[in-house]
């Protein structure tokens, strides 16, 4: 379907296309839209958080509001922004990647968004009475005591979209085992691919014990249970475990594939292949399984004893092995090279640096006696947004102006985009390099005011000021976006002169991805093709009847019957009429997989003739 | 390319439940779940073991615990488990009036198991007065045992769903995996059980 | 090449603006100028990887740097195909080996320290003091001393002080920087710290772990003083009687609306071992009030008169009878005179 068609449907008409679409494109595209969407608002609640801290003891907002502030701030931007948006990346170019004409599950794929959109939804609904204010890592018993519905609506938005994001992890992997196009074998899978791959196992592993830990929280807050309660011999340190035991890989989780996009962006505009690929793939692997192994290095305070402390400090030391191969990789992927320098290698560049402090300051704070100092003080603080801005916010905004031309078909300005880069570089390096020394001069996390005279507030204006630039950056790059939308040219298919199978796709990608699927000679596909002088791929196959899935409204409705339950859940604790919401919502949930599982649904076939006709 | 996915003897593949794209994703799909659900009842086991003697001055797992109900529970669901290898034995052989005799046995074993696990909670709320609420043990011992009993309704109703759906149609390449997805999930309910008989029964008779 | 120029301008400038600052930090509170043994063996666990890491980037940054200014794209090279290099097998041996050796370094002292910071052998025969957190104050009971205090710990330099942890509520953190890194202060299990103080003088603790609205109200003070000091205060403390008359008639009338509001049902005043609201034996002596305010009578006043102003969230709103001005101004004369020892933070800070 071309453009001008698309352009001339009714707005009803498109939505309808994307409330029951299962294309892992629109998918992908609506991540981005739900992830971008949530990212505003944890990049606001962090500016009000600056802004109380701009001078000590201000009153901009109040001191419960903070700690909502600072609450909905962490959970909205690891869970419902960047999480999401890692994962409409994937979606939108995993599958073309590796050759695949879809996901292996694309409904499960649709009703994995819908459940993430809902879950951030329900727990933004929160901000009506009164958000969830025990901090993203909800340490019980402060959220298990928390007054109102606020943890309420943590649990359940969590609980959710934590289901949502199972599924997609699952449905990653089995389309990368299952679905490779001819002669894409593990060891010639492109490192974004590869991260994909590495990441799903991660959180196929972690999330399920989150959700453990959501339902004990859940059912000590709302049904009486006693897991934390110490009167009735109940124990708060297992929530800290099991949070852990999650949060640890999920930072692994949102990092490897930053690793992996800056793996494909520094290969494509240093023209050269990436230097040590089989190395980076198992620094990853190593990465993902030590990653499983250190999730105590966050409870250093909570007094496990020596033993502990030093196995832990150990394990996390150790990560920076492999880390450390991976950025003298780049660096040498850089070196000898011929680099040219866009928006999309400026995050990647800058990624180098910034990160690289992130992992000094990791392996400082992984030093267990001196991370008794650093424990919840602003250095860590420092760190961890070093690491996830420096290196997974950085790698979206590379990996959003390398592939904006396949998703949307633009590439996005280059004088906007250096312009976006270099207030948001600034301002990133001014609000957090100075935090460091904050933390080291006593001043702890979520501290709602500061007090004068300690020597803190110089520091703190800094970083008030520099979460302004950041501000205007990210405003900036979606200035850019919606400019180029409007004002620039459709772009070419291929305007980086790219190495891999998402660059051999037509554009506008058919909704097939491929006609033919690509016979695949060796890693960085396409350019092999290139240097022999083909320019294209070799088709595997001859054209042939192309089977595809229905689109479907039920994961959109499946998800909603779980939203609503949600709020059964947390008002039955108030009055017998949330029970109606509570099973009512679950009925319209079981229905969907009632008729999910009963309604055959075979797909449809686009056949050789469409085919051979729509290329014309 | 074949459009039509029903079978009779001739076209019958050797493995019906894989013989297509499909088959090969729901399969696998349902192993890495599998996964997943590992570390859910590893979490789950993990708490149970932290708390287990967090009694609150309530009753302990050695006053609680009868050890015949719960080995006559275990036999039933390794029953079952055993039924519902028959049944993938007739799938294979594309025999589907066995195959569903041997998954209705093993959905009445499940619904057997499921009885005598509502029983003994019964029991124990009022024997005891023992409940999720009286201790930090109370609420670990039910929501481990609770979450595989729970597992094992889900079963009991995706069985019935897709033994009646399928009822009158019989056997073919798109829902051969449906089944065999099914009897996977069954064994692993059925692997967990066992852990829970050790850790949760035994180990509080014993330990 | 303009632009990675200005990046350089940028972050050196970063560079001096935190040294400029980490000059500044206010010497009773910062990490990074230790006045005990804990603060100690964390700083000499700051410095060493800091250096270490610190070269490690130096590298980086120098490779980096170098890669970028040789091979950006030229004029007349833009169509200049790089050699294809799958690896080296000696570079990526060396930059894995390498890098473990530095972690080892780094690892041998942080697991001596570990366990050097865990060793509590001699608890026996120091002070040992019962440290309760609460939302959000923190109370001492020295034990084996019969005596009881909010807020200000008391102890004596130069000797190993075991503080025995537990919160009465959610989970609290104890930190004094200058002194000693922190240790979470759990509900369900007691936690050991100890501190030893090198130098006399007031240091500030915090709350290190989240634990409410006034999470970053929960201050307190350690006030360490010489033996002979310590002997003194700890006698002033045992022979203080709180029965005693108040020498001023306005004391007396705020000690009659004292007991009359039942303000005693939950704020102990000597060695009762009550602590659902702080031990106001020594409350006179106080450095602050309620850990961050000015100690004056006019601001006694305002927390009597409405304590959620000045602590949302604290536990003492709304469970006493309504005071007006007055009798909290009387109330507040009494608890200024309630003054046991001449070893205050006051004279201790000088």
């Amino acid at each position: 379907m071309s453009t001008a068609i698309a352009q001339k449907r009714s707005f009803a008409a498109v939505l309808w296309d994307y409330l029951t679409t299962v294309d892992h494109k629109k998918i992908g595209k609506l991540y981005l839209y739900g992830g971008g969407f949530f990212f505003l608002l944890g990049g606001l609640e962090a500016l009000f958080i600056r802004i109380q801290l701009i001078k000590p003891e201000n009153d901009f907002i109040s001191a419960g509001l903070y700690n909502e502030m600072i609450t909905m701030h962490g959970t909205t931007m690891i869970f419902f922004a960047a999480m999401p948006l890692l994962l409409g990346l994937m979606n939108a170019i995993m599958p073309l990647q590796i050759g695949a004409r879809d996901v292996a599950f694309p409904f499960v794929n649709a009703l994995g968004f819908w459940l993430f959109l809902f879950g951030g939804i329900m727990l933004n609904v929160s901000w009506i009475t009164g958000a969830p204010d025990a901090g993203w890592t909800a340490y019980t018993p402060l959220s298990t005591s928390s007054p109102g519905h606020g943890v309420d609506y943590y649990v359940l938005g969590l609980q959710i979209s934590g289901a949502g994001t199972l599924m997609g992890g699952i449905n990653f992997l089995v389309t990368i085992v299952n679905m490779r196009a001819p002669g894409m074998t593990y060891m010639r899978m492109p490192l974004f691919s590869w991260t994909t791959f590495v990441i799903s196992v991660l959180i196929l592993f972690a999330f399920p014990a989150l959700t453990v830990g959501l339902f004990l929280l859940m059912f000590d807050r709302m049904f009486g249970s006693a897991f934390f309660d110490v009167a009735l011999g109940g124990n708060s340190i297992i929530w800290q475990h099991l949070f852990w035991i999650f949060g640890h890989p999920e930072v692994y989780i949102l990092i490897l594939p930053a690793f992996g996009i800056f793996s494909e962006i520094f290969a494509t505009f240093a023209k050269k292949r990436l230097f040590g690929y089989t190395a980076m793939v198992f620094a990853t692997i190593l990465i993902a399984f030590l990653g499983f192994m250190v999730w105590a290095h966050h409870m250093f305070t909570v007094g496990m004893g020596p033993v502990t402390n030093s196995i832990f400090a150990i394990a996390t030391m150790a990560i920076a092995v492999p880390t450390g191969i991976k950025i003298f990789n780049w660096l040498l992927t850089l070196w000898g090279g011929n680099i040219t320098i866009n928006s999309a290698m400026l995050w990647s560049l800058a990624f180098i640096p910034s990160f690289t402090i992130g992992g000094m300051t990791g392996v400082m704070v992984a030093t267990s006696v001196a991370d008794y100092q650093y424990h919840d003080s602003y250095f860590v603080v420092a760190h961890f947004h070093y690491v996830i801005v420096g290196g997974v916010v950085f790698g979206i905004l590379a990996a959003l102006h390398y592939w904006w031309p396949i998703m949307f078909r633009r590439i996005l300005n280059e004088k906007l985009g250096k312009l976006a880069f270099w207030t948001f570089f600034i301002g990133f390096h001014l609000t957090f390099f100075i935090q460091h020394f904050l933390g080291l001069m006593g001043m702890p996390r979520r501290y709602w005011v500061f007090l004068e005279h300690q020597g803190l507030d110089m520091g703190n204006f800094i970083s008030t000021i520099g979460a302004f630039f950041m501000t205007f950056g990210v405003l900036v790059f979606l200035y850019n976006a919606i400019y180029s939308w409007l004002k620039e040219e459709p772009a070419p298919q291929d305007p980086w002169d790219g190495r891999t199978l998402e660059w051999a796709v037509a554009q506008p990608v058919p909704h097939y991805n491929f006609k033919q699927l690509p016979l695949v000679r060796g890693l960085d596909a396409l350019w092999i093709e290139k240097m022999e002088g083909n320019g294209k791929m070799t088709p595997a196959e001859p054209v042939g009847d192309i089977h595809m899935p229905n689109g479907s409204i039920l994961p959109f409705i499946m998800s909603l019957g779980f939203f609503i339950a949600g709020f059964g859940f947390i008002y039955q604790t108030d009055t017998d009429f949330a029970y109606i919401l509570l099973f009512g919502g679950m009925a319209i949930a079981l229905i969907c997989m009632l008729i999910r599982s009963l309604k055959d649904d075979h797909g449809y076939h686009i056949t050789k003739e469409e085919l051979e006709k729509e290329a014309d | 390319m074949s459009h039509d996915h029903s079978l009779n003897p001739e076209t019958m593949p050797h493995n019906p439940e894989k013989a297509t794209l499909e088959g090969k994703n729901k399969f696998l799909g349902l192993w890495f779940f599998l996964g997943g659900e590992t570390v859910l009842f590893a979490s789950l086991f993990g708490t149970y073991l932290a708390l287990k003697n967090s009694t609150a001055d309530g009753p302990t797992s050695e006053e609680l615990f009868g050890l015949e109900l719960v080995f006559l529970m275990t036999m039933l669901l390794l029953t079952s488990s055993l039924t519902s290898v028959y049944a993938m034995y007739h799938m294979k052989n594309n025999d589907f009036k066995k195959m569903q005799l041997w998954l209705g046995i093993t959905g009445l074993l499940g619904i057997a198991f499921l009885g005598c696990e509502i029983y003994e909670f019964y029991h124990y709320i009022h024997e005891y007065g023992f409940t999720f609420r009286s201790s930090a043990f109370g609420s670990a011992f039910y929501t481990l045992v609770g979450f595989h009993g729970g597992h094992v309704l889900f079963g009991l109703c995706w069985l019935s769903a897709i033994m009646i759906r399928n009822a009158k149609r019989g056997l073919n390449l798109y829902n051969a995996p449906k089944f065999n997805t099914f009897s996977l999930y069954w064994h692993f309910i059925d692997v967990v059980w066992v852990f829970i008989f050790t850790v949760v029964y035994l180990m509080g008779k014993v330990g | 090449m303009k632009g990675w120029m200005g990046k350089f301008k940028v972050l050196s400038l970063l560079g001096l603006v935190a040294v400029f600052l980490s000059a500044c930090g206010k010497e009773n509170l910062t990490a990074l100028d230790p006045k005990g043994y804990g603060a100690e063996k964390s700083f000499d666990l700051i410095i060493l990887p800091t250096v270490i890491m610190s070269v490690v980037l130096l590298i980086v940054m120098v490779i980096f740097t170098l890669a970028l200014i040789k091979f950006r794209k030229k004029k007349g090279r833009e169509d200049f195909i790089p050699k294809q290099v799958e690896g080296n097998q000696t570079l990526e041996t060396v930059w894995t080996i390498i890098p473990i050796l530095l972690l080892i370094v780094i690892a041998v002292p942080t697991v001596i320290y570990t366990f050097d910071l865990a060793d509590e052998a001699d608890a026996s025969n120091s002070l040992n003091v019962e440290v309760t957190g609460n939302q959000y104050w923190w109370h001492f009971n020295y034990e084996g001393q019969e005596i009881q205090t909010s807020q200000d710990l008391y102890i004596p330099v130069g000797e190993k002080v075991y503080l025995n942890m537990i919160s009465s509520d959610v989970i609290h953190s104890l930190w004094v920087p200058s002194l000693s890194g922190k240790l979470d202060v759990n509900p369900e299990n007691e936690n050991t710290l100890y501190i030893q103080a090198y130098e006399e003088g007031v240091y500030w603790g915090k709350c290190a772990e989240l634990c409410g609205p006034s999470h970053s109200l929960m201050d307190f003070k350690v006030v360490v003083v010489s033996k002979e000091e310590f002997d003194q205060w700890v006698a002033d403390m045992q022979n203080f009687d709180p029965e005693a008359e108040p020498e001023s008639d306005l004391a007396v009338q705020g000690r009659e609306l004292f007991e009359e509001n039942n303000c005693i049902g939950c704020h102990a005043i000597g060695s009762s071992p009550v602590a659902i609201g702080p031990n106001l034996t020594n409350f006179g002596d106080r450095s602050k009030l309620a850990g961050t305010e000015e100690m004056s009578k006019e601001n006694i006043v305002k927390w009597l008169l409405d304590p959620e102003k000045m602590k949302p969230g604290n536990k003492m709103t709304n469970a006493y009878p309504k005071l007006n001005e007055e009798e909290a101004s009387l109330i507040a004369e009494y608890l200024l005179q309630l003054s046991p020892s001449e070893i205050t933070p006051e004279a201790a800070g000088n």
